[in-house]
């Protein structure tokens, strides 16, 4: 039996910190693969390839849904009538002049928010909680906005958004719609998920 | 009370050879006929007894529902996952496995309302206060894991409504800034709730979040005899003890609250029976219709909501629009709802534990936060987005009054915080004296 007076406390200190530590860091370092593997998977990842739509079978006034990397991305070909509401609600938008450059790309960052003004293309995801809004293009009263001019209304917590995805102002949502990278191929045909002018992946 | 152990000495040498090695009965007796807890219990004290009840059938019908039970998100059939397909192999196929998932999905639902009763009865009389505040905060613990497990839970039919439940829930997580759009994808696996996702949900589901309340049910247990039971009167029962120690106003656990319990479980499994019998689904209040519609990624349901036990929490963060270029501000009160409980120890003041004995505006306070808690719940449930066009005609902006309508519950639900904390600071409360002794001892 070890006598007490004898006990180095100081060296007992240093053993037992020192051995805290090293464990501690053993331990956090151990614990690394296991954080990892929830990360998505090599096979998660592969599945997130550009995706061609077709888009000439898209009548004026109509949506169509794409799907990009499990996302939905709606296609809207506008008429004349609904292109014309857009600067009669920029006051009641939060970011009529598209200034949150991370919600589009640079070729979209005008007043229709396209690269050709009638086709719409946006990630039909809510802003707010990843919801997919309903689409209400009518220009007429809506139980949720009595002043709709047509747009897209998010049944999950009321966000609504106008005809080229901007978000209204005093909804839960923060940001316009997000325009994904996306280029012509020809007049029927857009490459959603490449830029214009770049090679598909 | 209190952790003194008496070392019981069985006849039976079986027993008295086991005993003397690891005393289990001797631990037994402790925390049953040793244990004495107030003589006045009401009706308000039989929530914690059921909610142990509940949790004892959650883990037993879940085990039989794992035997069956399919955590893969892949296509069986157009559409159909291969989860969604066991659920109704459970349902249709296996012999009573109706039984089983409907005992496991109302008791999901009964075990918070017991909880919720539960936790009202502490706010009433006053429970959380000293000495009793670890036993709150644990009780508090106990309630977010429950919280997690059920969200997991709902996930796992993989139904159009776990989707899209899951899909906002972890969203949340998106708001908080910089990390938050990588921390979605590394809870969910992928872009997108999916296969990765619905597999770690029914890991945590099964086995992770299961361990850890069961541990902290030990530890609220542990902590409750440790100090000791409140009651309707708020007295400190140890502070007027018979000669032979043992508290004037307590009676030992068992027998006499083992069988008030075994009555109130005979209520309860009448209710419940009636429940899993009669309406299972509790008219879309227990099983959400759109539940029993596959997961579909392109396709929101037209009326997204939780089930109804996170419908006050989901209507505070509805009710908070986002502001600087984040929606992180909801996300914050919703939690800091559930925070604020947390330190409630801490916000009230008062030296009066019960309600009995408590000022007017107490009183008051407590049945506004009482009734907040239920308006949030219909406006978290759209109750009110569905009756205030009827109310108010369809011409009404019906986004505007029910804005209005939940913000000003919201703001009662937070203003019952900063009440009792500067009607307890300041010393505003008018309380009436707090009797020697329980009111009703003989």
């Amino acid at each position: 039996m070890a006598n007490d007076a004898v006990v180095d406390k100081g060296r007992r200190r240093f053993l037992t910190a020192t051995t805290s530590v090293v464990g501690g860091a053993g331990v956090a370092l151990a614990a690394i693969p296991f954080v990892k593997s929830w990360e998505p998977s090599e096979r998660a990842k592969s599945a997130g390839a550009p995706v061609l739509a077709d888009i000439g079978k898209i009548e004026a006034g109509q949506k169509v849904t794409f799907e990009w990397r499990g996302l939905p991305v709606f296609v809207v070909n506008r008429t004349k009538a609904q292109l014309d509401t857009l600067v009669t609600v920029d006051a009641r938008l939060r970011d009529p002049k598209s200034d949150n450059t991370a919600q589009q790309p640079e070729y979209a960052k005008n007043e229709h928010r396209s690269i050709k003004p009638e086709w719409l293309v946006v990630t039909g995801i809510c802003t707010h909680l990843g919801c997919v809004p309903d689409f209400f293009p009518e220009l007429k009263p809506e139980p949720f906005d009595p002043q709709w001019k047509g747009g897209f209304y998010c049944p999950c917590h009321k966000s609504r958004y106008d005809m080229a995805g901007r978000v209204f102002d005093g909804v839960p949502a923060p940001a316009n719609l997000m325009v994904p990278k996306y280029h012509f191929v020809d007049d029927t045909h857009i490459l959603i998920g490449v830029d214009p002018g770049k090679e598909a992946a | 009370m209190g952790t003194t152990m008496t070392r019981l000495q069985p006849k039976n040498r079986v027993l008295a050879w086991v005993e003397d090695r690891l005393p289990v009965l001797s631990f037994l007796n402790a925390h049953t006929s040793g244990y004495y807890a107030p003589k006045n219990f009401n009706l308000w004290y039989y929530f914690g007894s059921l909610a142990l009840l509940v949790l004892v059938n959650q883990i037993l019908t879940g085990i039989f529902l794992t035997m069956h039970y399919k955590p893969s998100a892949e296509l069986v059939a157009p559409g159909i996952s291969a989860a969604f397909a066991s659920v109704e192999y459970i349902m249709r196929d296996v012999s009573w496995g109706w039984l089983i998932r409907y005992m496991h999905s109302t008791g999901a639902s009964l075990f918070f309302v017991v909880v919720y009763l539960h936790m009202f009865r502490g706010l009433m009389y006053g429970s959380y206060k000293k000495p009793r505040e670890l036993v709150w905060i644990l009780g508090m613990l106990i309630f977010l894991a429950l919280m997690a497990e059920a969200f997991m839970g709902y996930v796992l039919p993989w139904g159009n409504m776990s989707f899209w439940g899951a899909k906002v829930i972890i969203s949340l997580f998106g708001t908080i800034p910089l990390i938050g759009d990588s921390l979605v994808e590394w809870i969910m696996g992928d872009y997108l709730p999916a296969d990765a996702t619905l597999n770690r949900f029914f890991a945590l589901h099964v086995i992770a979040l299961p361990l850890v309340l069961l541990l902290l049910v030990v530890l609220h247990l542990g902590a409750l005899h440790e100090v000791g039971s409140n009651n309707p009167d708020g007295v400190e029962i140890k502070e007027k003890k018979k000669p032979d120690g043992t508290p004037l106003d307590g009676i030992a656990f068992h027998p006499y609250y083992t069988v008030k319990d075994i009555f109130g479980t005979g209520f309860f499994l009448l209710i419940a029976a009636f429940i899993i019998f009669y309406a299972p689904t509790f008219g879309g209040w227990f099983l959400e219709h759109d539940n029993f519609l596959p997961a579909n990624n392109l396709a929101t349901p037209t009326h997204i909501k939780p089930v109804w036990y996170f419908t006050p929490f989901y209507a505070i963060l509805r009710m908070i629009p986002s502001f600087f270029g984040t929606a992180v501000w909801g996300v914050i009160a919703m939690f800091g709802a559930i925070v604020l409980l947390f330190l409630l120890p801490w916000l009230d003041k008062g030296m009066v534990k019960s309600v009995r004995y408590r000022g007017t505006g107490y009183k008051v306070a407590l049945g506004l936060f009482a009734l907040s808690f239920i308006m949030l719940a219909a406006v978290g449930a759209g109750v009110t987005a569905e009756k205030i066009p009827e109310w108010f005609g369809e011409k009404a902006d019906a986004t505007f009054i029910e804005n209005l309508f939940g913000r000003f519950w919201t703001l009662v639900y937070f203003g019952y915080f900063a009440f009792i904390w500067v009607y307890t600071k300041f010393g505003f409360e008018k309380t009436k004296p707090v009797p020697e002794r329980v009111t009703t001892h003989d």
